[in-house]
């Protein structure tokens, strides 16, 4: 599936270059998207590894635990298949607490925290579960308070109030992740139903 | 409410670290072997994930280099201005979903062209903190625990951004 989407991208957008005679400026373009690749990664890391030692030490500490047990009446409902007190769920709070915050950088490492926990649950490694589905159906319409980035860039264009998009942004993600939420269940069902 | 907000924000790292550690210490965990074993596990999974990025990173570049993108934005653009949507905004609801700095791009485009302050520098900022960059979070997720089948996740996303897309035009019409 990804096989055929990246594909498509590829070469739709090769056979439009050549239609459209910017051939010209795909080479540089692809050689800059791959070092762009490489600082992405390197800037992540640091980051990365900040929020996983902290992570470690909760789960050595049994506060990620605690953190699951308070918190699951709220997630678990969402998630049915993940089993009462699974790491996972901690994974996921921590992820989605992050997202909350506009941290982006710690949301991360938390999220891919979750997909690996996620994984030891998926009877079918190769394909996704329903709880992963469920998790990025959250993750891509992201629940955000303070669109931090959006902020700074506003600032810096000289807008008269910056921080003005912060009650439309609320509104405008609620919808996405309710819409996000019910198409999830929709789709589980009828796909499990072919 | 947004300085409510952005004091908890600035507040939560340094409290968390305290309680975390704090909290570690109580319960005699080796604070520090724990955080550097868990700080090197970074390394396997920005290795894990690097080829998806690069491989996404290097297809969207393709799609925007070629000019296929902006085709599809104008042919679109066609389409929704009757409908009350500013087609301005349109190249925005595109690159959202692919590109997290391609959106950021196009966002300071139009700050520079119509203002920060207008409808449409408004709508596209609700856009841009609405949503994720979808096609980037599904390779990067699913890339690092192995998943090529992605069942309906994306067709979830996509649908997800073109409601955070609506949702931003008619709330930003509303309120502004």
């Amino acid at each position: 599936m990804v096989n055929t989407l990246w594909l498509a991208m590829i070469l739709g957008g090769i056979a439009y270059a050549v239609y459209a005679g910017t051939l010209a400026e795909l080479t540089p373009a692809i050689f800059a998207a791959a070092e762009t690749a490489v600082q992405l990664i390197i800037g992540m890391l640091g980051v990365m590894a900040f929020w996983l030692g902290m992570a470690k030490v909760m789960e050595r500490s049994g506060l990620m635990q605690l953190f699951v047990r308070i918190l699951q009446p709220i997630i678990r409902p969402i998630f049915p298949s993940i089993p009462r007190g699974h790491p996972a769920l901690g994974s996921i709070l921590l992820n989605l607490t992050a997202n909350l915050l506009g941290l982006g950088n710690a949301a991360t490492p938390l999220g891919l925290a979750a997909m690996k926990q996620l994984q030891t649950l998926n009877p079918r490694p190769r394909e996704a579960s329903d709880a992963m589905c469920t998790f990025l159906a959250l993750n891509t319409s992201c629940i955000t308070l303070i669109p931090s980035t959006v902020i700074a860039v506003r600032a810096a264009s000289g807008a008269a109030r910056p921080t003005d998009i912060i009650g439309t942004t609320i509104i405008s993600t609620l919808v996405a992740t309710s819409v996000a939420l019910l198409m999830d269940r929709l789709l589980r069902q009828v796909r499990r139903g072919r | 409410m947004s300085l409510v907000i952005s004091g908890i924000a600035q507040w939560f790292v340094p409290v968390l670290i305290l309680l975390v550690l704090g909290f570690a210490q109580w319960r005699r965990v080796k604070v520090f072997e724990a955080f550097t074993e868990g700080a090197k596990e970074s390394l396997s999974v920005a290795s894990a994930i690097f080829p998806f990025l690069l491989a996404m990173l290097v297809a969207i570049a393709v799609l925007r280099a070629s000019g296929l993108l902006a085709l599809v934005a104008g042919l679109c653009g066609t389409i929704l201005t009757p409908l009350g949507i500013p087609a301005e905004v349109l190249p925005m609801a595109l690159m959202r979903p692919i590109s997290g700095s391609g959106s950021l791009g196009v966002l300071t485009d139009l700050f520079k062209q119509y203002g920060p302050d207008s409808l449409i520098g408004r709508i596209a900022s609700t856009m841009q903190g609405s949503t994720e960059t979808t096609i980037y979070v599904l390779a990067v997720y699913f890339g690092s625990v192995g998943i090529s089948n992605y069942r309906h996740a994306l067709v979830v996303g996509l649908v997800a951004d073109l409601a955070a897309f609506l949702a931003a035009v008619w709330v930003c019409k509303l309120i502004f």
